[in-house]
Parts: structure tokens; sequence; C-alpha cells
């Protein structure tokens, strides 16, 4: 009896078990005595709320109804989007294909790259850090330059690469490049690498910069005898927050490409070759209307995404503290 | 006997007084190593040749990133009767302003001078990115360094909202603005900017790595939770507050709110852009000045801020 009093005592407020009514009490107390955290969280989630939550969660539901802005209220249909989408729509499953491709050269692929780019950069004199990241990034912040790949890649003899490989003498006729259903896929992906060293990127390089530096010196005094080792037993422990930033940047934008396909090969392309997922949410959302099918599509979408992300927080967990 | 224990603990010393020698000898090599690096970086196994190839692979790399960017520019020079000759050049044979002067001339014969939409672009970006760094930057300190009831839930539905960017978003976010009555104003063009998660995250996520004992030391010393994000989190985590400053710039500056204002003397640069350049292929050359002077301003606020970002020896007195 004494030892189970004893041992309530020890117990910090959070860790005991409380019935609802003194959870309640304990629950409001710590919210009236954190205020002004609070307080502080208002501007942001204010805004947060109304342009981002609650968007999201009238869109949530529409995935099942037949919402097309025209027939109000929309009817709830229950799972036959999801039916059609899976069962009957040729185009998504060919879409899925398409997207997984995409997802597994600008996704794993892209992040690599980045990270090791970002430490490469990193081990350079301060001046040419600031230039080579400038210069990765810097297709990111052109934006809307996809015209310019479009001269590159354009299908005529007047299109530059074209041109280069007609006079190198490789081909002897043009190329179709963004129209041939071979070529669609690796250019798309040539183009969407291209683009990709962005948010993720620059946090990367923000994490190597936030590195104590204190810590090599102390490594390499504790024993640590090249660059390698450096790079798994200091700098990746030390910026696992970057790391897991720049993750779920690089899956929702290898998940989510799109305008880079459109952009490139028109809409639709040959033979569905650079139709995703996303262009069909917005073949569906923007051309048709059909906004409940296209919440269907991007519903699911949103439940691949979330499960990578699931995935990601597991594996980078140990460095995360 | 007793022989015999002297030569067992004379080979013990001389054991002893080997490897204290080894050890000895170790430190001195790493000493000098140290010290030989001193001043540059005190990183282990650099070197001149390394730092040249470094180089080298990531200016090669480099050529391919800007590559496209350098087409961009030289097609905006190019007088109309270069730009579809053939073979495509990497140079303008005769570089103009032309192509320059036509967008500002095509511009300003719009309903509302031009400048009007300079002014607006720049006013929408400073204040979404103003607003949006001031908000996002207390709220990730609070989210990543304080516990109260609701925290976890919270984080948990900035990371959902990061990944649930669908087409029928937008739909419902143009709902709910257009239920608010903002259609047509500034702030449709702001808010939706400053409500992004982007930044709030990056902010949480970097701001869980100062040392929480930074934190108590300063609550020790009297300092409101204010006071400790703004004198204390956010100079430690510079790198994390520039990153976030580009990042919004660079989406404030480049967003086309387009389909959110009709009236012309609220339209952005990007959208007056984009209707100039809906001519297509005849104004090659204004679309890609356009996209020329687009670039301007994010990359002098991308410079800005990274040369702002020292190497700072953030945390280096702490240890815990």
């Amino acid at each position: 009896m004494a030892a189970e009093i004893q041992k309530k005592e020890i117990l910090l407020p959070n860790e005991r078990k409380m019935d609802f009514k003194e959870r309640w009490a304990y629950t409001t107390h710590e919210m009236k005595r954190n205020w002004n955290c609070y307080a502080m969280l208002a501007p942001f989630m204010i805004f947060f709320l109304v342009f981002t939550i609650i968007p999201v969660v009238m869109a949530l539901p529409m995935g099942f109804t037949n919402f097309d802005m025209a027939h109000f209220p929309p009817k709830f249909v229950g799972l036959d989007n999801f039916y059609t989408l899976f069962l009957e729509d040729d185009v998504f499953i060919g879409a899925i294909r398409t997207t997984l491709i995409f997802a597994i050269f600008t996704g794993p692929l892209s992040y690599a790259l980045s990270f090791f780019l970002a430490w490469l950069i990193n081990e350079l004199h301060p001046v040419l850090k600031t230039i080579f990241t400038l210069i990765f990034y810097a297709p990111s912040m052109a934006g809307n330059i996809y015209f310019v790949w479009n001269l590159i890649f354009s299908g005529d003899v007047y299109g530059y690469l074209n041109s280069a490989l007609n006079t190198l003498g490789v081909t002897t006729a043009a190329i179709q490049w963004l129209t041939d259903a071979n070529y669609i896929l690796p250019c798309v992906i040539i183009v969407q690498l291209w683009v990709s060293m962005g948010a993720g990127f620059l946090a990367m390089r923000a994490g190597f910069q936030g590195i104590d530096k204190s810590m090599y010196e102390a490594g390499a005094i504790e024993g640590i005898s090249n660059r390698w080792q450096e790079l798994i037993y200091i700098t990746i422990p030390s910026m696992g927050p970057q790391l897991m930033f720049a993750a779920v940047m690089q899956i929702v934008s290898s998940f989510t490409v799109d305008m880079v396909g459109r952009m490139l090969c028109g809409f639709p392309s040959t033979d569905y070759k650079a139709h995703t997922i996303m262009t069909h949410a917005f073949d569906y959302g923007w051309i048709r209307y059909e906004m409940g099918y296209s919440s269907a599509v991007c519903f699911v979408l949103f439940l691949v995404m979330y499960l990578c992300n699931e995935g990601v927080s597991k594996l980078l967990g140990k460095y995360m503290n | 006997m007793a022989t015999k224990e002297k030569s067992i603990k004379e080979q013990q010393e001389a054991e002893n007084a080997a490897a204290l020698e080894a050890l000895r000898k170790r430190r001195e090599k790493q000493h000098k190593k140290m010290e030989k690096s001193k001043g540059t970086n005190k990183q282990v196994g650099k070197s001149w040749t390394n730092d040249i190839g470094i180089f080298l692979f990531l200016f090669i790399l480099g050529l391919f990133m800007l590559a496209p960017i350098y087409i961009a520019i030289v097609t905006s020079l190019k007088p109309v009767n270069e730009i579809f000759l053939m073979p495509p050049r990497l140079y303008a044979i005769d570089p103009t302003t032309d192509n320059f002067k036509d967008l500002f001339v095509v511009a300003n014969n719009s309903w509302v001078p031009f400048s009007r939409n300079v002014f607006n672009s720049i006013f929408v970006t400073v204040v979404a990115t103003v607003l949006h760094v001031l908000f996002a930057c207390t709220a990730g300190f609070i989210l990543a360094k304080c516990r109260f009831p609701g925290v976890k839930i919270i984080n948990k539905i900035v990371v959902i909202a990061l990944l649930f960017n669908s087409q029928v978003t937008y739909i419902m976010q143009y709902m709910v603005m257009a239920k608010l009555g903002m259609i047509n104003t500034y702030s449709a063009l702001i808010f939706p900017l400053i409500a992004s998660s982007m930044g709030l995250y990056l902010m949480i996520q970097s701001v869980g790595q100062i040392p929480d004992a930074m934190i108590e030391a300063a609550k020790i010393d009297g300092a409101g939770l204010m006071r400790i994000c703004w004198g204390i989190v956010m100079p430690n985590s510079k790198p994390a507050l520039m990153t976030i400053i580009i990042f919004q710039f660079q989406a404030a500056w480049n967003s086309n709110g387009g389909s959110l204002v009709y009236d012309e003397a609220l339209k952005t640069i990007p959208t007056v852009v984009q209707q100039i350049a809906a001519a297509g292929i005849a104004r090659q050359g204004a679309i890609a000045a356009s996209a020329v002077v687009l670039m301007i301003p994010p990359l002098a606020i991308f410079i800005a801020a990274q040369s702002n970002v020292m190497e700072t020896m953030a945390h280096a007195g702490m240890k815990d």
C-alpha cells in the first residue's frame, strides 16, 4: 500500500493514469499555463486554417461525390469513383506506371544527387560555395523557362539538340524528341532532374552550414581518418531534420510531376506517355470539371505519398532528436 | 622467483613505454595534420588535388545546369531574324535589346501603365515575404520547442498539408476566398502565400536542432518566449531563416494570381507577362526577355541572403 502511494507520487502528472475528468482538468490547466504559446501560434495558424486546412478538408470528401460544379448539391456516390478509377480507367493505370517511373528517377536519384552535390559544395572555399549553390539552384529560380527546353528538344532541325546531332553526323534526320513515344519519358526525366535541385537542395546546404565545426575537430581527435567516415558518423547524424525536410519535398515533387510534361509534350501527350496521376487529376479537374473524380485521383495519390512519408520518417527517425 | 617476477615487471614496463611512445607519435602526427589544416578548414583529408577534382566535377555539372538559362539569355538578345536561324547558334551575332524594349512597349500599351504592375508585384512580394517569415518563424519555434496540449497533432497536420496539394484544393481555396469577399483584392494575392506550410515545416525542423539548454538558460534569465524566439533562436538558425526568405520571396514573386484578380490595376508582372507571351511563337524574343527580367529579383535576394549566412559556429559553446 505504502509502496503504491510512493510510486504514484514519483510519476509526473502526464504519465499517471487519469480518468476523463481529471485528464480534462489537467489539459485545460496546461492550456491556460501555456496561453502565450497559443498566442504566438495564432497569427500563422489563422491563415493556415483558412487557406490550407479548410480547402483540404473540403476537398477530401469530394472524392466520394459526383461534384462537377454544375449540379448542386453534389450527390454522394460512395466508392464509385474509385471503382471506375482502378477497374475501368485504362489511362489511369498507365498514369500509375508513368508516375512510378518518374518517382523512381526523380525521387531517390535526385535526392541522393542533391545531397551529394550539397556535400561536395560544402568542401569548397566560401566564395565558390555561394557561386555553386547559385548555379545549382538557378533552374528552380528561373521558373517558367520551359520554352528553352522546347527550343532544345524541338522536333525540327531548328532544335539545338537535333542540329548538334546532325552536325556531328550522329543522326541524319531530325528526331521528334517530344512527340515520339520512345523519347518522351527520357526527355521529361532530364528536364525534371534539371529543375529538381530545389527546396531540398537548399535546405541541405543550410543543414551543412549549420553543422558545428568543432564536431569535426573532435572527430579528428577521436580517430576519424577520412571524409567518408566523417560523412557517416558526423555529418549525416547532425543534419537529420534537413534530410527529413528534403525527403518530404522530394516525395511531393517527384509524385506530382505534371507541369513539365504538359509544357514540353503538350496535353495530351503521344500515347499518354507523359501522363502522370497529377496530369490525370488536372485533366478531370480543370478540363472536364469532374471535380469528384479528380478529387478521388488526388486522394489516391495523397495516400501513396503519405505511406512514402511514413516510411522515410522511420528510416530517418534515428537521426532526429 | 624474484628474478622472474622482476623480468615480467620489466617486460610490462617496456611494453607500456612502447605503447605510450606509439600513442605520443600518433597524437603528434594528428596534431601536425591539424596544424597544417589550421586556418583553412579544420577537417581531415583536405588537400588541394581533392578540391580541384571536386571543382572540375561541379563545374561540368554546372554547365549542364546553366545551359538552358544561357540559351534563354542569348535568345532574349537575338534580333528576330536570328531566332529562327539554321543551324541555331549559341551566341547572338548582332545582339540587340529590342526584345526588352518590345516587352516594355507592349506592357505599357495595356490598360494601366507597366509601373503599376511593377508596384503590385513588389508590394505583394514584400508583404507576403515579411509576414510569412515573421509568422512562420514564431510558429515554427513554438511547435518545435514548446510542449502544450495539441502540439503533436498540429505538427502532424503541417506535414499532411504539405503532402496534400491537390488540383481540387485550389478550387476550394477560391471558393473560401469568394465567401470572404477577397476576390479581386490584394489580399487574395497575399494571404494564401502567407499560409504556405513549407517554410513553417523547414523552420520546425531547423529549430529542433537548437539545444534545449540554450532556451532553458534564457528562460532562467527571465526572457519571454518572444524574446527567446527572436533574440536567441533565430540568430542561431540563420541558414534556415535565409532559406525560407529565399523560398518565400521566390514563390511570391513568381505567383500568378491571374485567376484571383481580374482588375488590370491589380495584376502582377507574371500575369501581365503571361498575357504578352500568349501571342506565342511571334513573341519568342519577348518571352525570353521576360523570363530573364523576372529572374533578376529572386537572384538578387538569393545572393544577398546567401552571403549573409556566415559560417556561424552556432552552438559551439554548448555541450550537453
